[in-house]
């Protein structure tokens, strides 16, 4: 590397905060911009079925009012610099993300303590937010690859708390009260373990103190940590239903299983399963058979999420509905393939390296920086998660890699959802 | 580091705009044909597009399959868009591997399969794009609207094609259009990153400068002619979210209205990410938030206007909230707009929309990528890769009076197509 090398403990910045933030910093003067990113442990595990979508709604209410500052004044200041801030509520964290010059950093992390400890929840604003969250969900009540991942999610997890949306439902949303968000907020908005990370023409210590004194005196002795996770049922013979949405051109297929968290001793062996399967190249062999060999999709792609848990490992695909039977047992065939032959030794190489690879490109950005610095935080992979993993690829096998196809792939039981216009010639998909 | 930009033509007319930035071991390269969507005639409307995935599908130096894989392989990203003024194909790849991009782009220009059989198989595939695309309701209503703010000239058109054309192309209309536009004569070569100039360029000429140029394409003749009325398009589908678009006619990209038209929107609606890499961010102390999404009519509202080689379209959109009405939002919309004329936009709100403007360039110049794709649309929509270097000064160089000037002579109703998207009463649920 002529000018950077990978972050890492050598120059990735971290210190914790005495009230438990902890804060990494990598400094890149390359450009005046820097990039605030972080999460805290405030989770829509915490919400349950019947409340689905609060989480994600207080994060969207922080920022519309606080103690200090009218949902006029947040964004008259942000944009009247050309920043960004953002928060989002997921199943195991809330996160947030914000941008700008390197100039407003100071701008950027007093509005994000502020909307973090000082919001008020005003009535108006949770009536115009909850409008919004209402439209996006008539909005995906008509899209085809929602309602097919959606479904495939509710048939896969049944009753699980991995098994609902996290941007809640209709019936939801409509019944949350201000309590709700008053007292989510008091109960799992606190300092414990939340991360910070700051890429951007900065000094790192310059950084720290500024956080300190933005966020270094904030409590919450009433902050409740996420509960357990249960165990995932994997299901137990092919679990099938059907999205009905007559007048679309276009039907979506979203097919797949529980997949492997990260911390599993075999999920790089799971997700480079996943890179050959519908990843590398344009959509892996997904997209070779099904795009480019049969012409019968524009994508056909596989993702591993590999997070904090068993987070679906899934096929997701587009195609005419008369083509829905022929797409689905191509996909299958290919993921029986995975299961039954070891990965050619030259075709494992080409993944190996895409891996690897590309890490230059992934880290050229202060947003691709933050990203990963967090996630090694976040997932425990240690700051030298960069200098170590092209071992960890190199030691991945074709045995490895089927073991893992073995483990947690499988073609009769798996969870296969289409949403679309009703089908031809496959009475068993007809109903929903 | 970045170094100034340096831009030189080859004696076969090809263009190669260079920068190198030393930030990081990347560098991306990009080639840019001047031929979109708006250089297609009736009958074979989304010829562009349709070569452009022919592009993946093989030549001699990377046969079929391989090219993917090989820049994978490299630790590469890839992609192309077809737009309406121009084809675009990139790869940003660690920097001691950007060679590959000059092997590949150089075989392509020339030499790509076009075989029966590989064509037919797209076929199914790019019906695929355009059947995904038309489960949308935004993409159903601007496929109208578009058509119905532009009857002569070829923006009237989607670049995906119209479905028949799509079941009728043939190999040998691709293989044609093909010919005709993909020379080094009609492309530009944008590199940006990790090199050494003096070598790259070296490099270029090896690579390209053999190839023979073609006979020069016909200019776009067919403008359109003034609008004389205010145009309203109805889409009926699927669905329970209602959609309203104001679609103005807008100036070119290198006309003088245009940079005071950007700060215009990005006073009135708060976008100004002027097309490029980097969003526009938020936009909730814009006005056009305030009367539209603060007022509990429309659940989010926004204007967007794009550089284009020709006069395209300058577009406010607002989806609305459920139990609230397309009339009662276009109503609210207009208010807004004649609020616009009785107390005109302030030089506070004008030295925001610069600022903004300033930082959304700052952020979307960090990256090679975005570099690469900045430089090129510029050469594409402007001529000059100048256009998007002075972007700040020419923002800066605008006044109250020329924004005052652009509002009075295109936010006019006699100048806009309307469009609503009506959600069906049978919709699926």
């Amino acid at each position: 590397m002529p000018d950077r090398t990978y972050p890492g403990p050598h120059n990735i910045h971290r210190t914790v905060l005495d009230n438990g933030i902890v804060i990494l910093v990598y400094e890149n003067f390359a450009a005046a911009s820097v990039v605030v990113e972080g999460y805290l442990w405030a989770a829509a595990l915490s919400e349950g079925r019947e409340r689905a979508g609060l989480a994600d709604y207080v994060a969207g209410m922080l920022m519309r009012g606080t103690k200090r500052r009218s949902f006029d004044e947040i964004y008259e200041e942000l944009e009247a610099v050309g920043a960004g801030l953002d928060f989002s509520g997921g199943r195991h964290l809330s996160e947030f993300s914000a941008g700008g010059l390197a100039e407003d950093l100071d701008l950027l992390l007093d509005l994000l303590s502020d909307s973090l400890r000082n919001p008020t929840f005003p009535t108006q604003e949770m009536e115009q937010l909850r409008g919004e969250i209402m439209t996006g969900l008539q909005i995906r009540a008509n899209d085809t690859r929602h309602m097919a991942g959606l479904r495939f999610r509710e048939l896969l997890y049944n009753g699980h708390p991995y098994g609902y949306s996290t941007d809640g439902y209709p019936e939801t949303i409509a019944a949350i009260t201000r309590e709700d968000l008053e007292l989510f907020h008091a109960r799992h908005y606190g300092p414990q373990g939340m991360t910070l990370t700051i890429v951007g023409a900065v000094k790192a210590d310059e950084a720290i103190d500024r956080v300190e004194a933005a966020l270094g005196d904030w409590r919450n002795e009433a902050w409740i940590a996420p509960p357990e996770l249960a165990p995932v049922v994997r299901p137990n013979g092919k679990l099938e239903d059907y999205v009905a949405m007559p007048e679309k051109t276009q039907s979506d297929i979203v097919l797949g299983l529980p997949g492997p968290p990260r911390a599993v001793e075999d999920y790089l062996d799971a997700s480079m399963a996943n890179t050959i399967l519908g990843v590398f190249g344009m959509m892996g062999r997904l997209g070779e058979r099904v795009r480019e060999e049969q012409g019968l999709a524009y994508y056909a792609y596989s993702r591993l999420q590999g997070g904090l848990g068993p987070s679906p490992w899934f096929v997701s695909t587009g195609v005419s509905p008369e083509n829905v039977a022929l797409a689905t047992e191509s996909i299958l065939v290919e993921i029986e393939r995975m299961r039954q032959e070891p990965v050619p030794e030259e075709e494992l190489e080409d993944s190996k390296l895409y891996r690897t690879g590309s890490l230059p490109v992934g880290l050229e950005t202060n947003d691709g920086l933050a990203s990963i610095i967090s996630d090694m935080e976040l997932l425990d992979l240690g700051l030298d998660y960069l200098q170590r993993f092209p071992d960890l690829i190199e030691a991945i096998t074709p045995q490895s890699v089927q073991a893992a196809a073995q483990k947690y792939l499988s073609t009769e039981e798996i969870a296969i959802v289409v949403a679309g216009p009703p089908l031809d010639g496959d009475p068993s998909l007809r109903s929903g | 580091m970045t170094l100034p930009i340096k831009k030189s033509e080859l004696s076969n007319g090809l263009t190669v705009v260079s920068r190198e930035m030393h930030h990081a071991p990347v560098a991306s390269f990009w080639i840019w044909y001047r031929v979109g969507s708006r250089n297609e005639k009736p009958g074979q409307t989304g010829v562009s597009h349709w070569v452009e995935h022919m592009m993946f599908k093989g030549s001699p130096l990377f046969p079929p399959g391989t090219l993917d894989r090989t820049v994978s392989r490299l630790g590469g990203r890839f992609n192309a868009f077809t737009w309406i003024d121009f084809t675009a194909y990139y790869e940003t790849m660690p920097s001691d591997h950007i060679g590959l991009s000059l092997d590949l782009e150089a075989d392509r220009m020339v030499n790509a399969f076009m075989d029966e059989e590989a064509v037919n198989s797209e076929r199914t595939v790019i019906l695929s794009e355009r059947h995904m695309y038309e489960n949308q309701p935004t993409f159903l209503l601007h496929e109208e609207l578009t058509s119905a703010a532009f009857r002569v000239h070829p923006y009237h058109h989607e670049v995906i094609g119209d479905e028949i054309d799509l079941e009728t192309m043939t190999r040998e209309d691709l293989r044609n259009y093909y010919q005709r536009h993909y020379a080094p004569n009609n492309a530009v070569v944008v590199v940006v990153g990790d090199f050494d100039s003096e070598e790259m360029l070296a490099q270029i000429e090896e690579h390209f400068g053999t190839i023979p140029p073609s006979e020069a394409v016909a200019p776009v003749l067919r403008q359109e002619p003034p609008q004389r009325g205010e145009r309203r398009v109805t889409v009926t589908g699927p669905g329970d979210a209602a959609y309203l678009v104001h679609a103005y006619r807008a100036p070119a990209a290198t006309d003088p209205d245009f940079y005071p038209l950007v700060l215009l929107n990005a006073a009135f609606a708060g976008g100004s990410s002027l097309g490029f890499f980097a969003g526009a961010g938020s936009n909730k102390s814009s006005r056009l938030y305030k009367a539209l999404v603060a007022a509990d009519l429309a659940a989010s509202a926004n204007g967007s206007l794009t550089p284009t080689i020709d006069p395209f379209l300058y577009r406010i959109s607002a989806i609305a909230r459920p139990g609230r009405t397309l009339a009662e939002i276009e109503t609210a919309l207009d208010e807004a707009l004649s609020l616009l004329a009785d107390e005109p936009i302030g030089q506070i709100e004008l030295d925001k929309a610069v600022k903004r403007a300033k930082a959304q360039f700052v952020m979307a110049s960090e990256s090679v990528t975005g570099q690469g794709q900045m430089i090129g649309m510029s050469e594409m929509v402007a001529g000059d890769y100048g256009w998007f270097e002075s972007t700040l000064e020419q923002l800066t160089a605008v006044t109250l009076e020329d924004v005052e000037r652009v509002r009075i002579h295109y936010l006019r109703p006699e100048n806009r197509t309307v469009g609503w998207y009506v959600p069906s009463a049978n919709g699926s649920k």
